[in-house]
C-alpha cells in the first residue's frame, strides 16, 4: 500500500514499514544522521535526525519514525535548524578543540556539522574529558575524548565483525566506548579489522601512524627502502584525490611511490599469485594424503586473530601459507636482498595495505627470521595518499610506470584477491591445473563473486567433486563455521575474510566516500581479470623463474621455511 | 555463608541474557563486589561477551568493582542529606582518602559508596561506617570519623 506524505509542502509517496529518513534520502532531501548506520536497526539515541510534524510543532527523530499516511513534515524550519544545532552544540561543549591537529581534520562529520548549521562560537560550555589515549593496540589508536557516543563502533563490531570487543562503559556524562574492564584495545579480543574506523565520524578512532620511521628510512642514505602494494590499493588510492571511484590508478601509484623515494615498487599480487601456488599444492596435498578439512584460507590477519580467540578447534584447518604482504615481506629479504647483494638488515620493507590488520600482522612474533621482521611498516590507503600529498605530487601530471621486476608481474588471479570470493577464485583456477594439466574453459566462478555474505558453489575437477564457500564479515562466518561444527560435510574449501566485501572493504581504506565506491571498486578488480590474458597464478612467469631460482617446488623446502607459519591459541578478554 | 562465584553459577545452570543483572547482584552480595574474574566467568557462562557485561555493570550505580575496604564509609546523597550539604562532605571524605565514590583505598581500610535516602534524614547529613550511623557530619568532622577508624585499626 503507499502512503500519501508532505514535506516541505511538496507531496510525495512512501511504502509502508519505510522510515521517514529512507522516503526523505530516496527524494533527495538531506537530513543529516550520527547515530543511524545504514541497513541496522535504528538506535535514536542522538536526534540530530529530528524533523517537525507541521501540525504538532513536535520533532521526531525522522531515522527510527516509520512514515504514516497524511504525515506533514518539515525538515528545515526554524525550530528544526535550532534543535539540531543545539545538538551539534552540545557534542562540541566537552569536545577538544584541536582539529588542525586531528588525523580526521577536513573528513570529520562533526566539523561538517558544525559547519553546515554554522555554529561559530562556543555557546556552551561543559566540563572536558579528558580520558587517556589508547595507543595499547598495534593497528588502533583509541582517542575516546573525541568520542560523541554515536555508537556506530560498537554496533559494527558486534553486528557486523560478530567480535564485541567494545562496548558503553558507565552511565550519562560518564559515559564512554571501551573495551572490558577500559583497559587498553589489546588486552580484547579486538582483531585489529578497522571497521569501527571506518564508521568513527571523529577521530576518536583511527590507525597507528608510522610516519616518523618512515620518513627517517626514506631520508637515511643507507637504507634500501622499498614498497609493496596490495591488489587493492590501486583500484581505492583514486578516491582519496577525489577522482572517481574504481579507477584503476596502480602505473600513476608506482610512479608516485618512486617520486617519494621508495628504492624498489613490488605488486604483492605478485606473491598472491604465490599464495595460490602454496595453497593449492596444500589443498591437493591434503586430498591425497587425507588432510584436515574443510581448508580454511589464511590471508586475512583479521579472521587469523579471530579464529586463534574463538575457534581453537579450527587451527589445524587453516591454511599454513602466510599472507601475500608476509610472503612477499620473506622473499624481499631473503631472494631479492641475496640477489641485489644487500645487507638484509639494510632492507627497510614497507607494505600498503586496504588493512589495519595488517600492522598487527607485520609485528607477529612469527612474521620474523633470525630477529629481522620481513616487513618493517605498513601503511593504510589512507596514509599513502596523506604521504603522497606529504611529497606534494601531482597525481593527475605524472607517467605511470610498471612496478619493479623480478617480484612486480602478476596474474589478473593475484589481483582478484582484492574481492572476497577473488582467493578462491584463483585457488580454483590453479589446483584444476595441477591436478588436471588444463587449463579451465571458464575462469570465471561466478557463484563466488559479489557482496554476499556467504557464498557456495561445486566444483567438479576430473570427477573430484569439491565443495567451496566464501564468507566475508566476520558475522557470517561464524554462522559458516557453526554449520560444520553441526555436521555439515560437503564443503571443502573455505575463504574467509574478516571485512565485508574483502580487501576492497578493508579497514585502511579512503572514508567517507559515497556508498556505492566498494561496488565500484569490486567492478574495476573483475575488470582487470576480464581484459587481462594472464589468468592464472601458475602462468605468472616471474612465479616460474622464483621456484626456478630460488623456492624449488611448493611445499618444498625453503617455502616451508620462508612461506609457511603456525597458529596458536590466544587467550584474550572475550 | 558467602558462597563462591562458581558455585552461584552452578546453582543458576539455565541461565541466559535475561538473567544477566540478578546474576551479577547475587555474586556481588556474595563477594562484596565484581571481580574481573566474576565478570569472565558470567561471560562464559551466560555465552556472552565480556564487554556487555562490564557496559551493564557499570551502568548501574549499585555494582562495585573493588573489594570493600575494613571499613566500608556509605555516604547518603539523598535530597535532604544534599539540602544540608552531603556533596562537600563527599569531597573531602574523597580528597582525604585520595581515592573517589566506589573506590578503595590501597592499603583496603577504606571505601567509599554512595547512597540514596538511609532513612535517617533527621539526622542529615548522614554517613554509615559498617553499620553504624554518624549524624549531622561536616566536612570537618568527617576527617575525625576517619582517622578514629584508622587508629582503632593500628
Ligand atoms: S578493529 Fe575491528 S575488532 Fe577491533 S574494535 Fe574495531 S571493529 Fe572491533
Ligand atoms: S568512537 Fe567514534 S564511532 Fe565509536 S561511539 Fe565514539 S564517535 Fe561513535
Ligand atoms: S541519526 Fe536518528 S537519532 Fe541518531
Ligand atoms: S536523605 Fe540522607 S538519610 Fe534521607
Amino acid at each position: 500500500m503507499s502512503l500519501n506524505i508532505e514535506v516541505n509542502n511538496q507531496k510525495l509517496s512512501a511504502e509502508k514499514g519505510e522510515t521517514i529518513l529512507e522516503v526523505l534520502k530516496r527524494n533527495g532531501i538531506k537530513v543529516p544522521t550520527l547515530c543511524h548506520i545504514k541497513d541496522m536497526l535504528p538506535t535514536g539515541a542522538c536526534r540530530i535526525c529530528v524533523v517537525e510534524q507541521r501540525k504538532t510543532g513536535k520533532l521526531i527523530p525522522s531515522c527510527s519514525q516509520p512514515v504514516e499516511d497524511g504525515m506533514d513534515i518539515l525538515t528545515n524550519s526554524p525550530k528544526v535548524n535550532e534543535a539540531r544545532k543545539t545538538i551539534i552544540e552540545l557534542l562540541l561543549s566537552n569536545h577538544p578543540d584541536d582539529c588542525l591537529y586531528c588525523a580526521r581534520n577536513m573528513n570529520c562529520e562533526l566539523q561538517t556539522l558544525s559547519n553546515t548549521y554554522h555554529v561559530r562560537e562556543r555557546r556552551i560550555r561543559g566540563v572536558k574529558n579528558n580520558h587517556h589515549l589508547d595507543l595499547s593496540s598495534a593497528s588502533i589508536v583509541r582517542d575516546p575524548a573525541k568520542c560523541i557516543l554515536c555508537g556506530r563502533c560498537v554496533r559494527i563490531c558486534d553486528e557486523v565483525m560478530g567480535i564485541s570487543a567494545i562496548d558503553f562503559i558507565n552511565r550519562g556524562s560518564n559515559s564512554i566506548v571501551g573495551p572490558t574492564f577500559n583497559k587498553g584495545l589489546n588486552t580484547s579480543s579486538c582483531i585489529n579489522c578497522g571497521q569501527c574506523i571506518m564508521v568513527c565520524p571523529t577521530g576518536a578512532l583511527t590507525e597507528k601512524n608510522h610516519f616518523p620511521e618512515l620518513l627517517e628510512a626514506l631520508n637515511d642514505p643507507k637504507k634500501i627502502v622499498v614498497a609493496q602494494h596490495a591488489p587493492a590499493i590501486s583500484v581505492s588510492l583514486a578516491e582519496e584525490f577525489g577522482m572517481e571511484a574504481g579507477k584503476d590508478i596502480n602505473g600513476i601509484m608506482n610512479a608516485a611511490l618512486r617520486k617519494i623515494g621508495f628504492n624498489k615498487v613490488f605488486d604483492t599480487s605478485f606473491t598472491a599469485d604465490l599464495t595460490i601456488m602454496e595453497e593449492s599444492a596444500e589443498l591437493i596435498e591434503r586430498v591425497k594424503n587425507g588432510g584436515t578439512f574443510p581448508m580454511i584460507t589464511s590471508c586475512c590477519p583479521g579472521w587469523i586473530k579471530f579464529a586463534e580467540e574463538f575457534y581453537p578447534e579450527f587451527l589445524p584447518n587453516l591454511s599454513s601459507c602466510k599472507s601475500p604482504q608476509q610472503m612477499m615481506g620473506a622473499i624481499i629479504k631473503s631472494h631479492y636482498a641475496q640477489s641485489a647483494k644487500i645487507n638484509p638488515e639494510d632492507i627497510y620493507s614497507v607494505s600498503i595495505m586496504p588493512c589495519t590488520a595488517k600492522k598487527f600482522e607485520g609485528q607477529r612474533a612469527e612474521m620474523t627470521s633470525k630477529g629481522i621482521s620481513d616487513v618493517d611498516a605498513v601503511l593504510t590507503t589512507r596514509e599513502l595518499a596523506a604521504l603522497i600529498k606529504l611529497y606534494e605530487i601531482d597525481l593527475n601530471n605524472i607517467e605511470p610506470e610498471l612496478a619493479d621486476s623480478p617480484l612486480g608481474l602478476r596474474s589478473s588471479a593475484g589481483k582478484i584477491f582484492a574481492s572476497s570470493g577473488g582467493v578462491m577464485e584463483a585457488a580454483i583456477r590453479t589446483a584444476n591445473y595441477s591436478l588436471t594439466g588444463k587449463e579451465l574453459v571458464q575462469f570465471k566462478v561466478k557463484e563466488v563473486r559479489g557482496f554476499k555474505g556467504i557464498k557456495e558453489a561445486k566444483i567438479n575437477i576430473d570427477g573430484l567433486e569439491l565443495g567451496v564457500a566464501v564468507t566475508s564479515g566476520l558475522q557470517n562466518a561464524k554462522e559458516l563455521l557453526a554449520q560444520i561444527k553441526n555436521g555439515r560435510k560437503d564443503i571443502h574449501f573455505i575463504e574467509i575474510m574478516a571485512c565485508p566485501g574483502g580487501c576492497i572493504g578493508g579497514g585502511g581504506q579512503p572514508i567517507n566516500t559515497d556508498e556505492n565506491a566498494l561496488i565500484a571498486r569490486m567492478k574495476s578488480i573483475y575488470n582487470i581479470d576480464e581484459k587481462e590474458s594472464i589468468k592464472v597464478s601458475h602462468k605468472n612467469p616471474e612465479i616460474r623463474d622464483l621456484y626456478r631460482d630460488f623456492l624449488g617446488q611448493p611445499l618444498g623446502e625453503k617455502s616451508h621455511h620462508l612461506l609457511h607459519t603456525t597458529y596458536e591459541e590466544r587467550d584474550v578478554l572475550k | 555463608m558467602i558462597k563462591e562465584i562458581d558455585a552461584i553459577l552452578d546453582e543458576n545452570p539455565k541461565a541466559g541474557r535475561e538473567d544477566l543483572i540478578p546474576l551479577l547482584q547475587e555474586i556481588q552480595e556474595n563477594q562484596g563486589y565484581l571481580s574481573e574474574n566474576a565478570i569472565i566467568k558470567v561471560g562464559k557462562h551466560l555465552q556472552l561477551p565480556t564487554s556487555k557485561i562490564y557496559g551493564v555493570a557499570t551502568f548501574y550505580n549499585q555494582f562495585r568493582f573493588e573489594p570493600k575496604g575494613k571499613y566500608h564509609i556509605q555516604v547518603c546523597r539523598g535530597t535532604a542529606c544534599h539540602v544540608l550539604g552531603s556533596s562537600t562532605v563527599l569531597d573531602q571524605l574523597e580528597k582525604h582518602l585520595k581515592i573517589k565514590a566506589d573506590q578503595t583505598t590501597k592499603d583496603n581500610l577504606f571505601s567509599i559508596e554512595v547512597v540514596a535516602c538511609i532513612g535517617a534524614c533527621g539526622l542529615a547529613p548522614v554517613i554509615c561506617v559498617n553499620g553504624e550511623f554518624y549524624a549531622k557530619v561536616t566536612s570537618e568532622s568527617i576527617k575525625e570519623i576517619v582517622e578514629n577508624y584508622r587508629n582503632k585499626n593500628d
